[in-house]
């Protein structure tokens, strides 16, 4: 049987009893058989994947390891830019679009021997929480697929869960790594701000975009983690300083920690069967020995808030470089004002549009003092939040979702109640702080629930230490039907 | 109550050249998630915010060592446009 983690692949390419040919093979079986229901994928490159599996076998054979990631299967959301492979955002504005440059974390990849399967789709410039603002057509949930896969990096977490790559790589600006991984059943986190480097990130909100893992287990998450993450020159934002040792908590249990339950973090609006699964798993922790507090956080009520005015304001600015005249799409104009405007109305679409405006509203003259300084304000008093939070537990933790994977089209005409997906993952990204999510069951429908860990900045080994125990207590080992029909 | 928003006006600022109906429907969009965004000025709290970065990161420099810039060739094959190494646009500046 094929393996179904980078840990079992790595043992197993390494003790001969499998390639890294026929890894990819798999991964684009899988892929074969379920794009046309999932459309995880917006590009795959077959050759060249091919080839880097090639490499990566002669290389393993001549003695030459390059680490956890050598020979693996990886799946890339296609807001990181790959060099001579189309690279859109999913965006009509970048439509055709081929990066003559790579994303640190892609050379980063390279040299760590992984295989590139291909570029997965997201909700357009990472702007949601479904993937149905892609210009190219949603993606499905492999669990249902009437039903989203969350977003933005809905493409990745899907193609994780049904196989078509044994890990991948999103983008995590207000829990888009972790929302969607948390409605696919797989593991998503989102590193400590700074610790992996944003060159060639297509940027979304400069102060809050992070890359992260998406795969199917917590030691998974770590072994892409070691591969992408440290210092890069080319990021002004890199973190310069000493990383933790992430592996260093692994088997040893939460016996004697304590760990903070978020009381704003549940209640009206989260599904009675999130709450019963997230609370069980709390008793759980408690059963191997974690002392558990109720935390009170009251910013975190007004998080979601100040994010959709500080990201939009970002936006706004990052957003201004899609002008028609040096890549993408260009439409025709008389004046190079009229080009412009023109291009951008034409090759954004709406829930970019939407941001876009009001990102500058809240930044215009008249109005920053309301909206976007107030904003910052709140993002203060969140850090504040945290700070004491963590003065007196190891970790925090939450559903990752209010809800389960929802039905495609339930929320596209709402865009309040898509934003509140997003809700118990905004507070890490306004304070910069890692958190993970880990599938812990499903519901009675068949669907994932996600459990979210949150530490303090640069308490990776903290948060994979608890990551690990809840999934060892949760011993989710499910795999969705479509992977089944499948297999 | 909405926020009242001037969205032609924003729509400009914006650079972004929408049909009246486009308008109309964004202004009334912006308008509900302002006023959810509008709880930010229900925090009692003067904190500050100085430095968005968690880590509080002083400035550094880098080395200054000589790198290769991107190809100009290959950089310039993604322009709709080109000639003779440049960018091609039309007439910025309107004439009389």
């Amino acid at each position: 049987m094929t393996p179904t983690t980078i840990a079992d692949a790595g043992r197993r390419l390494r003790s001969g009893e499998v390639t890294s040919v026929e890894l990819l093979d798999s991964a684009l079986a899988v892929a074969a058989r379920t794009e046309a229901q999932l459309h995880a994928f917006l590009t795959i490159d077959r050759d060249q994947a091919r080839e880097t599996a090639d490499r990566a076998d002669a290389d393993l054979a001549a003695g030459k390891d390059r680490g956890p990631l050598h020979g693996i299967p990886i799946a890339l959301k296609d807001n990181m830019t790959t060099r001579g492979l189309e690279t859109t955002a999913a965006s009509q504005i970048l439509s055709g679009y081929v990066p003559p440059y790579n994303a640190t974390v892609v050379d980063r990849l390279a040299e760590g021997g992984a295989v590139l399967v291909g570029k997965t789709n997201l909700d357009e410039f990472a702007m949601g929480s479904s993937t149905e603002n892609s210009a190219y057509g949603t993606s499905y949930n492999p669990w249902d697929i009437t039903r989203v896969p969350g977003g933005s990096s809905g493409g990745s977490a899907a193609a994780v869960a049904a196989g078509s790559a044994l890990g991948a790589l999103g983008s995590d600006t207000g829990g888009s790594i972790r929302q969607p991984a948390s409605l696919c059943g797989v593991v998503g986190m989102k590193p400590t701000y700074g610790t992996v480097s944003r060159y060639g990130l297509i940027a979304f909100a400069s102060s809050l975009d992070q890359i992260g893992p998406l795969t199917r287990t917590i030691e998974d998450s770590a072994l892409v983690l070691s591969t992408v993450w440290g210092h890069d020159p080319l990021d002004a934002t890199s973190y310069p300083g000493e990383l933790p040792d992430i592996m260093s908590g692994f088997g040893r249990g939460v016996d004697g920690m304590k760990i903070g339950v978020v009381k704003e973090l549940s209640g009206e609006g989260y599904e009675p069967q999130v709450e019963s699964a997230v609370s069980a798993m709390v008793e759980n922790l408690a059963a191997s020995g974690a002392e558990i507090v109720e935390v009170s956080l009251p910013s975190f009520d007004i998080a979601l808030s100040a994010y959709y005015l500080i990201a939009p304001a970002e936006a706004s600015a990052n957003l201004a470089r899609f002008d028609g005249i040096r890549y993408g799409h260009r439409a025709a104009g008389d004046t190079t004002e009229s080009l412009m405007s023109r291009t951008r109305a034409e090759g954004f679409g709406p829930e970019v549009v939407r941001r876009i405006l009001l990102g500058t509203y809240a930044l215009s003259a008249g109005y920053y003092d309301a909206f976007y300084g107030q904003a910052q304000r709140v993002r203060a008093a969140i850090q504040e939040d945290f700070a004491r939070a963590y003065g007196q537990v190891d970790a925090l933790v939450s559903p990752t979702s209010p809800t389960v994977a929802f039905a495609a089209g339930a929320r596209t005409d709402d865009p309040l109640a898509m934003y509140l997906s997003d809700i118990c993952t905004i507070p890490s990204n306004l304070s910069g702080h890692p958190a993970i999510s880990v599938p812990i069951g499903l519901d009675d429908q068949g669907l994932p629930i996600g459990f979210q860990v949150m530490a303090s900045a640069l308490a990776e080994d903290v948060m994979f230490q608890v990551a690990e125990e809840v999934e060892r207590l949760a011993g989710f080992d499910k795999t969705p039907s479509l992977a089944e029909v499948a297999s | 109550m909405p926020v009242d928003i001037d969205i032609a006006h924003v729509a400009h600022l914006a650079r972004l050249d929408l049909s009246a109906d486009e308008l109309e429907g964004y202004k009334n969009q912006l308008g509900l998630i302002l006023e959810h965004a509008a709880r930010v000025q229900t925090l009692e709290s003067d904190a500050t915010m100085e430095n968005a970065h968690p880590l509080a990161l002083e400035n550094r420099y880098r080395e200054d060592v000589r790198r290769d810039s991107l190809d100009r060739d290959e950089v310039l094959a993604q322009a709709p446009e080109t000639r003779d190494g440049y960018f091609v646009v039309p007439p910025a500046l309107e004439s009389e």
